[in-house]
């Protein structure tokens, strides 16, 4: 029996396809992330929007929480590591959690460095904003891409800049003659072999979900439309007014993405989403996703 | 050329969908009753058996479901679509379809650091079969119709119960469509 391969850490993301992964914060609310439907829970200290009001450093959960939200529900549990922090990702290796992300919402540790992946039996998610950050973090070992928005601003914009980076740039490869790909991977500064990959398939090798910035059931929907394959949900549901409804609706218009009647039926009534801010208005300092490469 | 559903509420729809393709019937995506309907076979996808379970129940899908397998449409549940079938599971409530006679313990090899890939000894085929196990679950009991075709340490990971056939394992992730040829076979 072979343990932690490529193919079953890939595999879980294959599973969560089509699903909405929920930050929690406490048991309850991973039970009300569950009820609602959701695929799995981002077991966290605070929600991203919590994160930048406090300020300071942002670090991995205390394993205390962890453990209480992985008690409380029968789905996978992740957790975040800070970028290049590969004692904490043991840490979460060694509480069990089910995927690790990789994450620019914490404070990262390494500026110039990201965890080995490879060295782990626990896989990994990471985030990137174009196509060669994507394929840098699977060659690191990556079994799961998220597109990153500007997570806890409840603001989709960045989001949406990203995917549509992503997908243009790998339409791009498919187009291009194999002599041209070895240049390509320079420009993208991505390994080679997953240019070729990518160049063959229109496709990243692994799952894509979209991160940062998702408030609403429409927002869900518009992110399944753009080509991802799941979506995470951070400050958009436990900041939201009533975050039962809001779980459960955009659970189902991530399902039903492409049925606009659905969607509408679902967006009715929720109450107040969680209040967004204007990207033009975060200084450098304050925008997450540019950290990491 | 047979058509051969894919429940497609959550999980890993597009694999199989592959994987039929390979197999000379028309896979399709069923969401609604009425595409359910329409087809010659059925397969339930791996996923998180609670999401697909609780998407069926607010959609209007379970007790299609239900109806359609319980009328002799044959079925294949991989992983959560084993869930799914079962008549209970032994921790915890969740929507289930109960038309399988089988109690599933859910995660029950543990968590995703114990999810491993094997190869296996299958009744009523020649060769091993490269069966993927992703937080799988495990049969706990099976009723007096259940024939197990595959155990790991004597727990059932493969079953069938008349046309109603379903593994703990992921066929789809392996490129070996021998099962779902299995399922092809009944219709």
């Amino acid at each position: 029996m072979d343990t932690g391969t490529d193919r079953v850490k890939r595999g879980l993301a294959e599973m969560l396809k089509g699903g909405v992964i929920m930050d929690v914060v406490n048991a309850d609310q991973a039970r009300i992330a569950e009820e609602a439907g959701a695929v799995a829970v981002m077991a966290l200290e605070r929600v991203p929007a919590d994160i930048r009001k406090h300020g300071g450093v942002a670090r991995m959960a205390d394993p205390t929480k962890i453990e209480e939200i992985q008690n409380a529900v029968t789905i996978p549990v992740m957790a975040k590591c800070r970028i290049g922090h590969f004692a904490e990702a043991l840490v979460l290796q060694a509480l069990g959690v089910d995927y690790i992300d990789e994450s620019e919402v914490l404070t990262p540790a390494d500026e110039e460095h990201h965890v080995d992946k490879w060295a782990f039996t626990t896989p990994f998610v990471c985030g990137a904003r174009n196509l060669g950050e994507a394929l840098r973090r699977i060659g690191e070992g990556a079994a799961m891409i998220r597109t990153k928005g500007e997570a806890g601003t409840g603001n989709v914009v960045e989001a949406v800049r990203h995917i549509r980076t992503v997908s243009n740039e790998m339409r791009a490869l498919t187009t291009m003659g194999d002599e041209q790909l070895m240049s390509a991977a320079r420009d993208l500064a991505a390994p080679y072999e997953l240019v070729k990959v990518v160049a063959a398939t229109g496709k990243l090798p692994v799952v894509n979900f979209a991160a940062g910035g998702v408030a609403t059931p429409a927002d869900a929907a518009l992110m399944m439309a753009l080509g991802v394959e799941g979506v995470f949900v951070g400050s958009g549901i436990f900041k939201s007014s009533d975050p039962e409804a809001y779980a459960r609706a955009i659970v189902e218009a991530t399902t039903f993405w492409n049925e606009p009647d659905v969607v509408a039926k679902v967006s009715r009534g929720l109450g107040e989403a969680m209040p967004g801010l204007e990207i033009g208005t975060l200084e450098a300092t304050e925008r997450l996703a540019g950290r990491g490469w | 050329m047979s058509r051969v559903g894919v429940l497609a509420l959550q999980g890993d729809v597009r694999e199989h969908l592959a994987m039929l393709g390979h197999l000379d019937v028309e896979g399709v995506e069923v969401r609604t009753p009425e595409t359910l309907a329409a087809v010659d076979a059925l397969v339930i996808p791996g996923g998180e058996s609670t999401t697909i379970g609780k998407l069926a129940v607010r959609f209007g899908m379970l007790e299609p479901l239900r109806r359609a397998i319980e009328g002799g449409v044959p079925v294949y549940g991989t992983c959560a679509g084993m869930i799914l079938l079962a008549g209970s599971v032994t921790e915890g409530d969740q929507p289930l379809l109960g038309v399988l006679d089988v109690v599933v313990r859910r995660n029950a090899f543990g968590r995703q650091n114990e999810s491993f890939e094997t190869d296996l000894e299958i009744t009523g085929l020649d060769d091993k079969f490269h069966a993927v196990f992703i937080r799988s679950p495990w049969i706990e009991k099976v009723g007096g119709d259940v024939e197990v075709l595959a155990s790991i340490d004597d727990h059932p990971v493969m079953v069938r119960q008349g046309r109603i056939l379903a593994t703990s394992f992921h066929p789809e992730l392996a490129g070996d469509g021998r099962i779902h040829q299995m399922l092809i076979d009944t219709i």
